[in-house]
């Protein structure tokens, strides 16, 4: 069996899986875009790691964006919630928009964006709090202060995360006493408590055993209904399994950008087959 | 790439708008930011402080007339004697406060510098585990005993039960119960920990590879120790030596107790002497007018101390910084 | 044979004889400092467990002025005993204690807090959290390690100048501000004179720069990870800081505060400098026990202004006196600061301790 059929096979599969997922008869995917990036490039200082990447992410879908590792991936990711701007020296031109507005425009506040453009971690980030103060924070300090009202948000947030029938008992117990697998499902639900339309999510399963990542993945699959997902993975079968749309980088350059079933079956680049067809990476 | 032309409206959101507008939380996040930075101003501050104080005293006043628009700079720093409090005719040569001060710093270089490296150097390349978390607590210890301590355990026990019967009794040299010797042994004590701490840092940082390398050129564990280690650590060995140094000749309560109150040019370990830290304690134990020449006196001698002091300070930066072996 | 190989070489004998007197060497100067922290200690705990031996004439005035059985009965028989710590300083060193300086040293302890901690801490966020403004982040720290090698009398005299006299811009005899603060009268000298305020603010700007330093490690101990998921959730800068950093870097940055706080407690020139060395025989703000709180809550306002001594300062007092006797209490008050300072210690090396154990992200 070749590469490619095998991935037919995942394809096949999976078209089965959304079948059985989708009870609700609502086409949950639309062509909307979401975000639009025009004509990116991007610097960590003199060095410049991302070079003029325009994409388009479309609404309530998950794309995927694949590549060896430096190939700017995650750099990209964090430019859509301006995370780099934590990272002193580094410096962007083009344009990034999001619902047609610029988020690099002078006056956008980087807190209102990131309230609506959440992240979630390679590395699972819970703070040193409870669970409930963990999923709290974000409502928190947008100032919801009304405590009935925030226990309804953090146990909306723990149900849609997969969360909830595990934690509902113990939800004044400290986050770092979580399996590591659940600490990625808090994480998740923390951002999804502070209600944003976009989830980006970096190598949201790298770190985690094979029952966890499954569990993500399904998770992943149900959010799309309705959040627009991002996600980085370095792993090609996870993409394929879960997204709608597949980016791929190299060198800081975006290669090709497709419906996962065409870049996986049918690449158009001679680099992108071979990265997916295991020659390099 | 398609482009949207149809969609469904009701689950489509009303697009919020990013834009910045004003926010108490906004507002008040740049009154934490300036209060925040006024803190860390505050620094600066005090060093302004410091030398506005110093300078109006000492050099120039701006309300009558400072130290040096009376005492000629020469006659400070050349005149043999200090004399502050003579009815008639004053003297102000700082020569013996500064001996006092040297002196001092000095035998309390001899003692503490070697003994500190030699424990550093134990500590580093020599001591078991277990002996490190015993011996570290204690230099803690040692470090965070307050000076006025050492003064007293100076007076009180080192003059009367070690030094008198070793040299007065055994060598008949005459012991002052005031004597620079015990103030020194004790300032060397009390920069052990400062020279020790820092050093074994700096000897730390050298590479494991670098010993290894020596090991493999035959040498022995001295060999390497003193020829490899040490000299690869020595930016910061130095510098270790020069803040201990500067903390022996700011170094107060123990020499105001041990050395005594008596300016005096000699270099006789024997003697009572004054350091400059001393005599400023001492006009300020008496009631001294302010605005009189010994009251103005006092800035002067902490002028010179505090120029000789962040010179020492800013040396050992230097020393760091230039001669600084960058590993890995 | 050949030379080379031969593994008992002489030569190397000697060698190693040498390396081994260079071991021993280290080893004892390391024991050095041991040696004398414990003739130290031992030195001092002698004095202050017994009074000097009297001397005949002593033995002879005491029959002179036929003591009474009541009067003995007032004197302590040790230095260090239950009364030292409850009675003032007095003409007769038997009867003398360090209850004025112990209150003293308690008022000194709480003002130092109050002022470095939010300062010293404040100062410390915004050199490791806001340091963009890279030039202004570098000259502070330059700033702070060369303020850190200042000698303590440095700052007396600019406490001297700054608080006590306030540059002499009140005129000879100062002024007093009565302020009406609703529940009661607050008479703020101006200057501060040689009040606990004066001695508390110099010693605060004293021990900043270690505070500062210390609260910079703790908080470069903190992951950023913490402050990238907490950005990325919408929170500010300061939101943040507050609810995230702070909290995990609190037990790094207590230790350094007590630790620092240590240190005031032991210092001595600078106090002496401002003027506080004298003979008191009351607490400040006559405060001597809770029960002076309950009955003139006034009085805490007016502690702050009122002079003090400390028990450095205490100590010093009695080194300077000339009666043997004195170096007894002087010992004994030195037991007692060496127990408030070890107390301190321990408690900031056990929260130092827990943290470690605790932090694992």
């Amino acid at each position: 069996m070749t590469i490619m059929q095998s991935f037919s096979e995942l394809m096949h599969q999976r078209q089965q899986r959304e079948t059985v997922k989708r009870s609700r008869p609502v086409e949950t995917e639309t062509d909307v875009s979401k975000l639009e990036v025009s004509n990116l490039n991007f610097f960590y200082g003199e060095k410049q790691a991302l070079f003029d990447v325009s994409m388009t992410v479309p609404e309530r879908s998950v794309t995927a964006f694949i590549g060896p590792s430096g190939c700017g991936k995650s750099t990209f990711l964090r430019t859509l919630n301006r995370m780099n701007d934590i990272i002193e020296g580094t410096r962007l031109t083009g344009k990034v928009t999001l619902e047609g507005q610029d988020i690099y425009a002078d006056d956008v506040d980087v807190v209102a964006l990131r309230k609506r453009v959440g992240m979630v971690f390679q590395k699972s980030t819970p703070f040193p709090k409870s669970i409930f103060e963990n999923v709290a924070y974000g409502p928190k300090i947008a100032g919801q202060r009304n405590q009935k009202e925030l226990q309804g948000i953090v146990e909306q947030s723990l149900k849609r995360a997969a969360l909830w029938e595990e934690v509902k008992d113990r939800m004044q117990d400290s986050a770092l006493a979580l399996s590591g697998g659940q600490q990625q499902r808090l994480c998740i639900a923390r951002a999804l408590a502070t209600n944003p339309d976009v989830l980006l999510m970096d190598e949201p399963a790298s770190a985690l055993d094979p029952a966890s990542t499954a569990r993500i993945e399904d998770l992943i699959f149900e959010l799309k209904q309705n959040y627009t997902i991002v996600i980085v993975t370095h792993n090609m079968q996870q993409a394929a399994r879960i997204s709608d749309w597949t980016a791929f980088f190299f060198q800081g350059y975006l290669i090709e950008k497709d419906r996962t079933q065409k870049l996986f079956t049918t690449p158009k680049k001679k680099q992108t087959e071979d990265y997916i067809t295991g020659r390099f990476g | 790439m398609s482009v949207a032309q149809t969609s469904p409206s009701i689950l489509v959101k009303q697009p919020n708008s990013l834009t910045r507008r004003f926010s108490w939380t906004r507002a008040r996040e740049q009154v934490i930011r300036l209060a925040l930075f006024l803190c860390g101003a505050l620094s600066l501050l005090t060093t302004a402080g410091i030398i506005v104080v110093l300078f109006n005293e000492a050099i120039y006043s701006f309300s009558g007339t400072a130290f040096f628009q009376t005492v000629s700079i020469t006659d400070f720093l050349f005149d043999t004697v200090w004399a502050p409090q003579h009815p008639d005719k004053p003297r102000f040569g700082i020569l013996p406060l500064l001996c006092g001060t040297f002196v001092i710093a000095g035998l309390g270089g001899v003692i503490g510098l070697p003994i500190g490296l030699a424990s550093a150097i134990y500590l580093s390349e020599y001591a078991k585990p277990k002996m490190r978390r015993i011996v570290k607590p204690t230099l803690e210890i040692l470090a965070g005993i307050p000076t006025v301590v050492y003064g007293y355990f100076a007076l009180v026990f080192v003059t009367p039960y070690v030094l008198r019967p070793i040299f007065q009794t055994c060598l008949g040299i005459n012991v002052d119960i005031f004597n620079a010797l015990s103030a020194g042994i004790v300032v060397g004590v009390m920069i052990i920990p400062t020279v020790c701490s820092l050093s074994e840092d700096a000897l730390r940082a050298v590479p494991r590879g670098l010993r290894e390398a020596g090991y493999a050129l035959g040498s022995t564990k001295y060999d390497v120790s003193l020829k490899v280690v040490v000299p690869a650590a020595l930016s910061g060995i130095l510098a270790s030596f020069l803040l201990a140094i500067a903390r022996a000749i700011g170094e107060t309560m123990a020499v105001t107790i041990a050395a005594g109150q008596q300016p005096r040019l000699t270099l006789n370990p024997f003697r009572g002497m004054e350091t400059m830290t001393a005599y400023i304690v001492n006009i300020s134990l008496g009631d001294t007018e302010a605005g009189s020449m010994e009251y103005k006196s006092l800035y002067a001698v902490a002028l010179s101390l505090f120029v000789i002091t962040l010179s020492m300070n800013v040396l050992a930066q230097w020393v760091l910084k230039r001669f600084r072996e960058v590993y890995e | 044979m050949s030379v080379s190989g031969n593994l008992r070489e002489p030569a190397l004998a000697k060698r190693h004889r040498i390396g081994q007197l260079f071991e021993w060497l280290c080893c004892g100067s390391t024991w050095f400092g041991m040696v004398v922290l414990a003739l130290l200690l031992l030195s001092i705990g002698w004095k202050a467990m017994a009074w000097p031996t009297p001397d005949a004439d002593a033995v002879d005035r005491a029959a002179a002025t036929k003591t009474d059985a009541k009067v003995a009965a007032s004197l302590s028989p040790r230095p260090l005993s239950a009364r030292f710590l409850t009675s003032y300083d007095s003409r007769i060193p038997q009867k003398a204690g360090i209850k004025a300086a112990l209150w003293g040293s308690l008022w000194l302890l709480v003002f130092v807090a109050i002022t470095t901690v939010p300062v010293g801490v404040g100062a410390a966020v915004y050199l490791e959290e806001y340091s963009n403004e890279g030039r202004w982040k570098r000259i502070i720290q330059v700033n702070l390690s060369n303020l850190a090698g200042v000698p303590s009398i440095v700052y007396g005299i600019l406490g001297l100048t700054v608080f006590v006299r306030m540059f002499g811009l009140f005129g000879h005899d100062g002024k007093v501000l009565d302020l009406n603060l609703g529940f009661a009268m607050l008479s703020l000298p101006l200057p501060f004179e040689r009040s606990v305020i004066s001695g508390a603010l110099t010693l605060s700007l004293l021990v900043l720069p270690t505070v500062i330093v210390s609260a910079q490690e703790a908080l470069r101990a903190v992951p950023s990870s913490i402050r990238n998921a907490s950005y990325a959730l919408g929170a500010t800068q300061w939101q943040t800081i507050r609810h995230q950093v702070l909290p995990a870097a609190m037990p790094g940055i207590m230790t350094g505060v007590i630790l620092s706080l240590s240190r005031a407690m032991g210092e001595t020139a600078p106090l002496i400098m401002i003027g506080a060395l004298t003979y008191l025989a009351k607490c400040p703000g006559k405060i001597d026990g809770v029960a002076a709180v309950w009955e003139h809550p006034t009085r805490l306002l007016e502690a702050p202004f009122d002079v003090f001594t400390s028990l450095p300062i205490q100590i010093f007092n009695w080194v300077s006196r000339a009666q043997p006797e004195y170096d007894h209490l002087a010992a004994a008050g030195i037991m007692v600061l060496l127990v408030v300072l070890m107390v301190m210690n321990t408690a900031a090396i056990l929260i130092r301790n827990r943290f470690q154990r605790r932090t694992q992200w």
